[in-house]
């Protein structure tokens, strides 16, 4: 069995689909974090086979946790303070997402342009599709940085 | 301070507001004269990144029978952009000499990219396959005047609905009124996007898509047929094989009302056969003078000129 010790102020996010720490690890900008960061993968889960956590120790004001319901909306979030559980956040799909998901369309602007911010907005909720900013192509995938 | 406003999507303006341009455009149609010193001293710039004479000669003399003045490029190679210029660095300057522009551009969202860092209202001219909103101002004061309104009827589009920016638009567009039915015919290779029809199903809209535009051509009160371009597809075969799938003749004309209308967002190609055009059902080159009103309407509207 691992061990790894309790964080004082941070996160745990639990319930991660396994392999996708790493991706979440990426996203939320963990590596250019100077602080305590805890990939486990492949634990044990009764509910899910085998799971992801990430344990991170940091400011919890630091985080912009948008992008985790767009990646996988069944993590759960522990925000953690003083050693102990303070709340346990639920996950909003972001109304609108900068900088994670790449346009594949090579017809559209930011193909050839590539200062340009990626932008993606929330089409539909219910089926949760994003749409290409510029250019109104749906996401797939595939399309992932 | 006004809000600066531009004309990135025919959604961009609401209901009541487009009602207030068509009224406009009308008012233009029936005393040309009493707008011809509206824009005296201002200038239009036409930034074209893609040759487009027809929609360019529309703005540029919708302009000049406003009273104003117009400059700009034919196409990306006679501006910066060869150089390598960005469209937020070529609209930056444009702003500094103009007080409206009208951007074309092959590239989808670049206008929208433009609006973003611009200081004047700029009006999206057709961006690659996404949108073309003046085309589709024209389509609906075409219907509205023809029709007496926007609603209540059934409309055909035929031809290449997948890659035709123009046909999305104007669906969009009319999805917004009420009692519209949509008949989407056009060969499995060019169906309407799913990102249209998805739209239309969540709005509760009724829609069809068929193959031959006989079995339905007694339903329409409008046809709006479009070229396949060769432009949007990737390869020549393909364009070949499909180009002639939907042609309308004397014989389709036939099964169709008598009260139905024919449009077109030009140019055509061979998709509707000349022995047409002297059919009183065919409203393709009407549909061009309601561009240049509405591109008036528009150019007033946006610079906030009464």
């Amino acid at each position: 069995m691992l061990n790894i010790g309790k964080i004082e102020e941070g996160f745990v996010l639990d319930h991660i689909q396994a392999g996708k720490s790493m991706q979440i690890y990426r996203h939320l900008g963990l590596d250019k974090l100077d602080s305590t960061v805890a990939i486990i993968k492949n634990a044990k889960s009764r509910a899910m086979g085998k799971k992801d956590i990430l344990k991170v120790e940091c400011d919890i004001n630091s985080l912009d946790l948008d992008v985790l319901a767009f990646i996988d909306h069944n993590i759960t979030v522990n925000v953690i303070k003083e050693g102990e559980i303070i709340e346990k956040r639920s996950l909003d799909l972001p109304k609108e997402i900068t900088g994670v998901i790449k346009c594949h369309n090579p017809r559209c602007i930011s193909s050839i342009e590539q200062e340009l911010p990626q932008i993606f907005y929330l089409a539909d909720e219910k089926k949760e599709i994003y749409r290409c900013r510029y250019c109104d192509e749906k996401y797939s995938e595939t399309s992932l940085t | 301070m006004k809000k600066l406003r531009h004309m990135m999507n025919p959604l961009d303006f609401s209901v009541e507001e487009l009602e207030r341009l068509f009224d406009l455009a009308g008012n233009i149609e029936r005393d040309m004269e009493g707008y011809s010193h509206k824009c005296d001293g201002r200038i239009l710039a036409t930034c074209f990144y893609e040759p487009s004479t027809r929609t360019r000669l529309s703005f540029e003399t919708a302009m000049l029978r406003l009273g104003g003045k117009c400059m700009g490029f034919a196409d990306a190679n006679s501006s910066s952009a060869a150089k390598g210029e960005s469209v937020a660095d070529t609209i930056r300057v444009i702003s500094c000499f103009a007080d409206i522009c009208a951007m074309r551009h092959p590239k989808e969202g670049a206008p929208m990219v433009a609006a973003s860092k611009s200081t004047i209202p700029v009006i999206n001219a057709g961006d690659g396959g996404h949108q073309h909103p003046t085309q589709t101002l024209t389509d609906l004061l075409t219907i509205r005047s023809l029709y007496g309104k926007l609603g209540g009827f059934t409309i055909g589009l035929c031809g290449d609905l997948k890659f035709g920016r123009t046909v999305h638009s104007l669906i969009e567009a009319l999805s917004r009124y009420e009692g519209i039915r949509f008949i989407f015919i056009s060969p499995n290779e060019l169906k309407v996007p799913d990102y249209i029809t998805e739209m239309l199903r969540q709005k509760g809209i009724d829609y069809e898509e068929v193959v031959r535009l006989e079995e339905v051509m007694s339903q329409l009160d409008f046809l709006y047929m479009t070229r396949v371009q060769k432009e949007r597809f990737f390869n020549e075969e393909d364009y070949i094989r499909l180009k002639d799938f939907y042609i309308l003749n004397k014989e389709k004309m036939a099964l169709a009302k008598e009260s139905m209308y024919i449009l077109h967002p030009l140019p055509r190609v061979n998709e509707i056969s000349v022995e047409i055009d002297d059919d009183p059902r065919a409203a393709y080159f009407r549909q061009v003078q309601y561009g240049m009103y509405v591109r008036m309407a528009l150019i007033l509207t946006l610079l906030g000129i009464e």
